[in-house]
């Protein structure tokens, strides 16, 4: 049992940097990673922006040093990238010297290939060692590997873009009952024509910049990241003396039973996920410095997770942004993504500002932090919440 | 126009897995979504989609659509005023 | 630390197994490579409002788990757990061909909403009213045990006193066919007599549901204790017996102790030498069961030996068509599950009688 669950080490890939240090960069100047889409052809192209990784897969295979014959799909190699920075930074040399599990997320898996190879599988014999690359715990099975985690207990969550913070959740609570010691946890999640097709026919995606908690919002853009973080147990930071970059205080997740995509009117689900996080964490309201919020520019999230936080935090709103203008909304895994940027944040003392916001939502008074502040923070609180009602909160900590 | 209609009504049942729904009990002045046949969000968005590749006319705001689908009434009207095939 | 109770079951699979007052006592049989579950009547179940858009792993999770609430006399649960490997794959493929095959042009929303892995979990959510906790895992064949484990853990800890967890996953077409060129699916037809013997590659592909309720309290009606559940992401074959030894000493339970070992062998040439180690090295004098003639090979196929297990443990029966080989217990309180697929995602589950 560990009463404590310290994150130890981060790893990041995204629009806005291929690490850490280019993702915190980019987020205190404002520096924005959408654009056009170069490495998909799309017929929606011209109408849908997009954050794109730089790298093309080819790339992605040197960086790894994977053989020609490999058979990852892009979200493996983004996974696995992320996850070894993650590894590096924690400084854990030997991953068997305690006992260590993986816990990622996805909602993509290999769909690229299967996209793209869908008929051509059929006669092309070359191309079928992706088939077994399709469903999205192959993903995780590379990324263990990459790790050299083996005999353990490895698993992948899917729950639409709620995903990667569940997968922080699951890992806090592994370390917390004492079944595993160290826990990589975090999502991944490469862009596809499946999810920009999908989110076309919800008539969700917007064709400029998106625009987080702006009344005008026209929708999201899609984005491509991975993420990761080491979770280790109190036991383990104090035999390794480790640095502890933050803690995982609090944690909740929540259906709002209300609609298959849509989240309800009041946001039911995001006010129980905050609230029960609260709880886990000891924690009130007042208690929260900021909160890195959802906000993917939707006309339907952004309303309902206003409401929900107005629900719970009342007068004592603290400073709120959504970090999707800079990245666009990387599903699966923009729990994780946000987690290292609530660390960073509270690393730094630093709030990002919430780009793009220009006129005050109609429905009610609360408005963004727009420009980049710097305050003294001590618990940052991150939303994630997504398709089939699904609310996760988690709150990261100075303090264990 | 009640050719059309019919049409409507054919293609709203079989687009939209009414099963049990026949075309006769769906009145040209009843309601399509809520109290009345119990269309959804979702449904409007694959009646836009039906304007569009039936029809030729493209819809770019869903809550456009909501008006439009008021009735069968209303819907054929204004599909045979801007259908473009 | 609470112990944990598997307090009602719904399963739907290839065999007649939706009602609880029977247990296997007609077996459905079949000659074939690919077999799909014994349909309920959804509309039974479901209204045809509400069933219009739902994929078929939607409606066997709606049923399955109404089956298994209604059997745990319950009306909802703290939280919904689910394990599917590959989530409604129809909608999935409905939604890549259409993509390609209208070029990205008038693609309608649902099946799109249905190829989302945690569909079957946040409908079930929504027809039950259900606000509580809701996760999906999607990790091959530890999907299921990653639910149960996590359920578990929860349930231990007090966080939750009932947790509606299962196992799902559906047929399609374009993936039965994909998998058959890479010799994942039987190259010959196989009756359920001969599957183990059939010296094939690849397994019989299936479908099914099979869910629970877990709880924390002991009831009239409970089935067994879910004692513990362990899973690996990989297990080289010469490890196997060192982490079932491992798994037991943890939970202080002696190879003796176990009174059936029940092995989730699917005929598969290459890769049922793991089930064949354990049968044939420290369990040879344990009775054993095998399942997957019954229900075939899926992602969740596993759960169906829950299933099994638990009814075993509920009636003190061993229906004779799961026999995998002669040994007879002289008394059924504790057992054995082990599971991989494809020398990958390893399990090992205990059950016992209580």
């Amino acid at each position: 049992m560990s009463k404590g669950v310290a994150i130890t080490g981060m790893g990041i890939i995204s629009a806005i940097g291929d690490n850490v240090a280019e993702n915190y960069n980019a987020l205190i100047e404002g520096r924005k990673g959408i654009s056009r889409i170069s490495k998909i052809d799309t017929v929606h192209k011209d109408a849908i922006m997009v954050g794109e990784i730089e790298a093309s897969n080819q790339e992605l295979v040197n960086q790894l040093g994977l053989p020609s014959e490999n058979n990852y799909c892009r979200t493996a190699m983004l996974g696995a990238i992320a996850a070894k920075q993650s590894i590096a930074d924690a400084k854990i040399s030997d991953i068997k010297k305690y006992k260590t599990g993986l816990i990622s997320a996805t909602s993509v898996g290999g769909m690229d290939m299967t996209e793209k190879y869908f008929y051509e599988y059929l006669e092309d014999k070359e191309l079928q060692k992706y088939i077994e690359g399709h469903h999205a715990g192959d993903s995780t099975q590379k990324i263990a590997e990459q790790l050299g985690i083996e005999q353990s207990l490895v698993t992948t969550i899917s729950t639409a873009c709620s995903s990667a913070a569940n997968s922080i959740m699951f890992g806090a609570r592994l370390i917390k009952s004492g079944k595993l010691d160290r826990v990589v946890v975090g999502g991944t999640d490469c862009l596809s024509k499946f999810t920009i097709n999908g989110f076309k026919t919800l008539m969700i995606l917007s064709d400029t910049y998106n625009t987080p908690f702006d009344e005008n919002r026209k929708g999201l853009n899609l984005g491509e990241a991975a993420a990761f973080l080491v979770l280790e147990s109190d036991a383990v930071v104090k035999a390794e003396n480790k640095k502890v970059l933050a803690y995982v205080k609090g944690y909740g997740n929540a259906n709002d039973a209300y609609h298959q995509t849509a989240s309800s009117e009041n946001g039911d689900g995001a006010t129980l996920a905050m609230e029960k996080a609260l709880k886990v964490g000891g924690l009130q309201p007042k208690d929260i410095d900021y909160i890195n919020a959802h906000g993917t520019a939707t006309g339907n999230n952004d309303l309902s997770e206003g409401r929900a936080i107005i629900r719970v935090f009342g007068e004592d709103l603290p400073e709120f942004s959504s970090t999707k203008a800079y990245t666009g909304h990387t599903l699966a895994a923009a729990g994780a993504i946000e987690a290292v940027y609530a660390v960073l944040a509270l690393q730094n003392n630093v709030i990002y500002p919430n780009l793009n916001f220009k006129t005050q939502m109609k429905e009610f008074d609360i408005t963004p932090q727009t420009v980049l502040k710097e305050k003294e923070l001590d618990t940052v609180l991150s939303n994630s919440l997504g398709f089939g009602g699904n609310c996760s909160t988690v709150i990261f900590s100075k303090q264990a | 126009m009640s050719k059309l209609k019919q049409e409507l009504k054919e293609k709203i049942i079989e687009q939209l897995n009414l099963e049990d729904v026949s075309i006769e009990e769906i009145g040209d002045d009843d309601a399509l979504f809520g109290d009345g046949l119990g269309l959804d969000s979702i449904d409007a968005l694959e009646l836009i989609v039906m304007l569009d590749k039936d029809y030729g006319i493209k819809l770019s705001d869903p809550k456009e659509g909501r008006k439009i689908f008021e009735s069968i009434e209303v819907m054929a009207n204004y599909i045979a005023a801007n259908r473009t095939k | 630390m609470k112990k944990v109770y598997i307090r009602g079951v719904g399963s739907i699979s290839s065999q007649k197994t939706l009602d609880n007052k029977e247990f296997l006592d007609e077996i459905t049989g079949y000659n074939d490579t690919v077999i799909s579950v014994v349909n309920p009547v959804y509309k039974d179940y479901i209204p045809p409002a509400a069933a219009r858009r739902m994929a078929k792993g939607v409606k066997m999770g709606v049923v399955a788990s109404k089956v298994a609430l209604e059997d745990a006399g319950l009306e909802n649960v703290d939280a919904i757990i689910t394990g599917t490997g590959m989530g409604c794959v129809v909608d999935s493929e409905k939604f890549v061909s259409a993509i390609i095959d209208n070029n990205e042009e008038f693609l309608t929303p649902t099946s799109f909403i249905q190829s989302t892995h945690n569909t079957v979990g946040g409908q079930i959510a929504l027809g039950l009213g259900c606000k509580g906790y809701n996760f999906t895992y999607v990790h091959a064949s530890n999907s299921f045990e990653s639910a149960m484990l996590d359920a578990k853990m929860q349930l231990e800890f007090d966080e939750a006193s009932s947790i509606l967890i299962g196992g799902v996953d559906e047929l399609g077409a374009h993936t039965v066919k994909i998998h058959r060129l890479i010799d994942h699916i039987k190259p010959v037809e196989v009756s359920p007599a001969n599957l183990l013997d059939s010296g094939t590659k690849g397994a019989v592909f299936s479908e099914g549901a099979n869910f629970f309720v877990l709880g924390n309290a002991k009831k009239e009606n409970t089935y067994a204790e879910l004692v513990a559940v362990e899973t690996f992401n990989d297990l080289p074959e010469e490890n196997l017996l060192e982490a079932v030894k491992k798994f037991l000493i943890d939970n202080n339970v002696l190879i003796e102790d176990i009174d059936v070992l029940i092995q989730g062998n699917n005929g598969d040439v290459v890769y049922d030498r793991y089930y064949n180690s354990l049968s044939q090295g420290i369990f040879s004098k344990t009775q054993q069961i095998y399942y997957k003639h019954l229900c075939g090979e899926f992602n969740t196929a596993s759960s169906f030996g829950v299933w099994l297990g638990a009814k075993i443990l509920k009636t003190q029966q061993v229906p004779d068509i799961v026999a995998l080989n002669d040994v007879k217990t002289s008394k059924l309180e504790t057992i054995l599950l082990y599971n991989q697929y494809r020398g990958e995602n390893h399990s090992f589950t205990l059950l016992r009688k209580c």
